[in-house]
């Protein structure tokens, strides 16, 4: 057991009854991390179901209309279902089977994990249940009947905030009644070691194919790579082949909702304490007797109390900074994005766009901006309408 | 660990009957009544919970008293304050039952020095394995404070492991799942409990899903203890501040029925 530490971070605070899984759940992905027959098949998948490598695509015209350093989109938005999701959940169906389970079930906030886990499911044969908090399925109702149709069960989840927050530990409860045959499909790399380091593992591909890329087009390494941090599945897999690369500067973009200075936002790090929930020591948005706070975003992917440990670590030992980004900073990123380039990204992506929009007219014309596309905008189309108050439903 | 404070005050009368409330629910002044009713209708040990916002391990009802709990302005400096009005007129033994990040952002020192303080001598942490237990035990044995150890359906050969490093007494879950009402118990709790006790003398008691007397008694062949939640929270979930006697004769019928 390595205990999965991220410097004082991490842990594996769960319930005994979990416990026996968990450390199984560890000792196959080692075996298999390894096996050549299962890193073939994930290889396959990735390349034939998912469509990767993806591009990086160079925005000319943002580059142009902001006159400063060169802006690279990492596109995960064109993964099969629509974002980075599809990487990680591959690998772990892809591994739930190996591991000779039939069921996966599996949390999720905007519904993107859901229906990246329900399309997985589907495609492997494997029996799907995704936990949705109420007021998510309402604000992504779309997503619901998506995964609906890919086959899989979706409870809306009633207890405390009707949220992400709600929807993991749900799951987790419904692990615990149900261990045998069910792997808990996790959607980000947070929760009890060893699922911040899986998760990170199959997420870092994106990192991966971006630090190729960019050194063929343009021979040098990124000066900064930025993504948008909930959880923080796509950023951990952005950052991970950069760390050792001390020059690039890595930035994770929280959800400020309607600012830090109000109680609607979901800044994990910026406003937030350490602290020990869903399996881990990291950072929590809580109140002084470690009550965990009811968060806000527009994006319901970012709508998340906590962030994952190796994140925490990033930021305590100075390797990685998070910016908070509001709502209204993050529509404006999106709109900017569509009429600029013909790309409408996903609201959780914005918030990195954001970010980009502000340094890049700061910077030099040759130093380069890579910002992870995390997924597409459609399922966001007719709320981020009603946020700018047309009466658009789905 | 002979000859501890729980095997001279819990386990000493025959089996135990270990209830569980929340505090704060339905509000401070009805948790203080409903301590004392439960011991005098016969209950060893009381688990006082302490609510969290996000209670991983507990089933609907024990939910649902936790956020009305914390609605009502329960914290954790006003459940100490409950329990020094409690030991004014009564020292039964209690344990509080929270999760970890309640101790940990008070401070585990405070934490157990306030446990100290009200002579309650254990902690329950269904979010704490035995693998993480050392961050809190280090403080908790400082001030002679017990963490309460978990055995699960799933824990096999861990079983032993646990055992041997066990505290107190150890907390045997019933079945598979989080807390909550169960018309059967189906794991086989006789195997389990054989290889605790030929590991160690620590005392054990069985929970999850137990909520009437000949459940009860049908438990109680294996263990030392019989404990119950959601049974006792459902009844204050219908009488509210009312259920002080309901509570007692509940406490009453279980005891007898463990011990008859």
């Amino acid at each position: 057991m390595t205990n999965g530490r991220y410097g004082e971070f991490g842990g594996q605070y769960i319930p005994e009854t979990l416990m026996n899984e968990i450390i199984n759940l560890e000792k196959s992905y080692d075996f298999y991390k390894k096996d050549e027959k299962f890193n073939n098949e994930l290889s396959f998948l990735l390349k034939n179901y998912a469509g990767r490598p993806s591009l990086l695509y160079f925005a000319k015209n943002i580059t142009k209309d902001l006159g400063g350093a060169k802006i690279y989109l990492k596109r995960e938005d064109l993964n099969h279902t629509g974002s980075h999701k599809i990487n990680n959940v591959l690998g772990q169906a892809l591994l739930a089977k190996y591991m000779g389970k039939k069921r996966i079930i599996a949390e999720t906030g905007a519904g993107q994990h859901g229906v990246a886990t329900a399309t997985a499911a589907a495609l492997l044969g494997l029996e799907c249940e995704i936990f949705m908090g109420v007021e998510d399925t309402k604000r992504q109702a779309l997503n619901v009947y998506r995964m609906e149709l890919l086959g899989a069960k979706v409870n809306g989840v009633e207890s405390g905030t009707g949220t992400l927050k709600d929807a993991v530990s749900e799951a987790m409860r419904e692990w615990s009644r149900r261990v045998d045959d069910t792997l808990y499909v996790l959607g980000s790399v947070m929760g009890p070691h060893p699922y911040p380091m899986i998760v990170r593992d199959f997420q870092s591909v994106i990192s991966k194919e971006t630090r190729e890329e960019i050194l063929k087009l343009e021979n040098k390494l990124p000066n900064k790579v930025i993504a948008c941090v909930g959880g923080g599945s796509n950023a951990m897999g952005m950052f991970y082949n950069f760390i050792s690369d001390k020059e690039v500067e890595l930035i994770g973009c929280e959800a400020a909702g309607k600012g830090i200075d109000t109680k609607m936002h979901a800044a994990s790090i910026t406003k937030g304490s350490i602290g020990i929930f869903h399996g881990m020591k990291s950072y929590f948005c809580q109140n002084e007797f470690g009550q965990i706070a009811p968060v806000y975003s527009i994006s319901a992917g970012l709508d998340y109390p906590g962030i994952g440990p190796e994140h925490s670590y990033l930021y305590k030992t100075g390797r990685a900074k998070y910016v908070p980004v509001t709502d209204d900073e993050a529509v404006g990123a999106f709109e900017y994005l569509a009429k600029k380039e013909g790309i409408i990204c996903a609201i959780e992506s914005a918030h990195a766009m954001h970010y980009a929009i502000n340094e890049a007219p700061k910077m030099n014309k040759d130093d380069i901006i890579v910002v992870c596309l995390s997924g597409r905008g459609d399922k966001d189309v007719a709320q981020i309408a009603r946020y700018k108050g047309y009466n658009i439903y789905e | 660990m002979s000859n501890s404070y729980f095997d001279k005050n819990v386990f000493n009368k025959g089996k135990a009957f270990i209830p569980f409330i929340t505090a704060g629910y339905p509000d401070l002044n009805s948790t203080k009544k409903f301590v004392l009713a439960l011991e005098k209708g016969g209950a060893d040990l009381i688990e006082l919970g302490i609510p969290f916002s996000d209670p991983i391990a507990e089933g609907p009802v024990i939910q649902h008293s936790s956020m009305e709990a914390l609605k009502c302005g329960t914290t954790t400096d006003k459940v100490f304050n409950l329990v020094e009005e409690i030991r004014k007129e009564s020292n039964v033994p209690l344990v509080f039952m929270t999760y970890i990040n309640v101790i940990f952002k008070y401070g585990f020192d405070e934490f157990f020095k306030k446990c100290d303080e009200l002579n309650v001598r254990g902690v329950i942490l269904p979010d704490v394995p035995h693998e993480e237990k050392n961050e809190t035990e280090e403080y908790a044995k400082k001030y002679d404070v017990d963490i309460i150890s978990f055995i699960a359906p799933t824990s096999n050969e861990r079983i032993q492991t646990i055992a041997r490093d066990s505290r107190g007494f150890i907390y045997v879950v019933s079945s598979l799942g989080v807390t909550g009402v169960r018309d059967e118990i189906t794991t086989d709790l006789g195997a389990i409990t054989d290889i605790i006790r030929q590991t160690t003398i620590t005392k054990h008691a069985i929970g999850f899903g137990i909520n009437n007397p000949v459940q009860a008694k049908e438990i109680s062949k294996y263990t030392d203890g019989i404990i119950i939640g959601s049974a006792i929270i459902k009844l204050i979930d219908k009488y509210k501040d009312n259920a002080e006697e309901y509570i007692y004769n509940f406490a009453k019928e279980i005891k007898e029925a463990i011990n008859s």
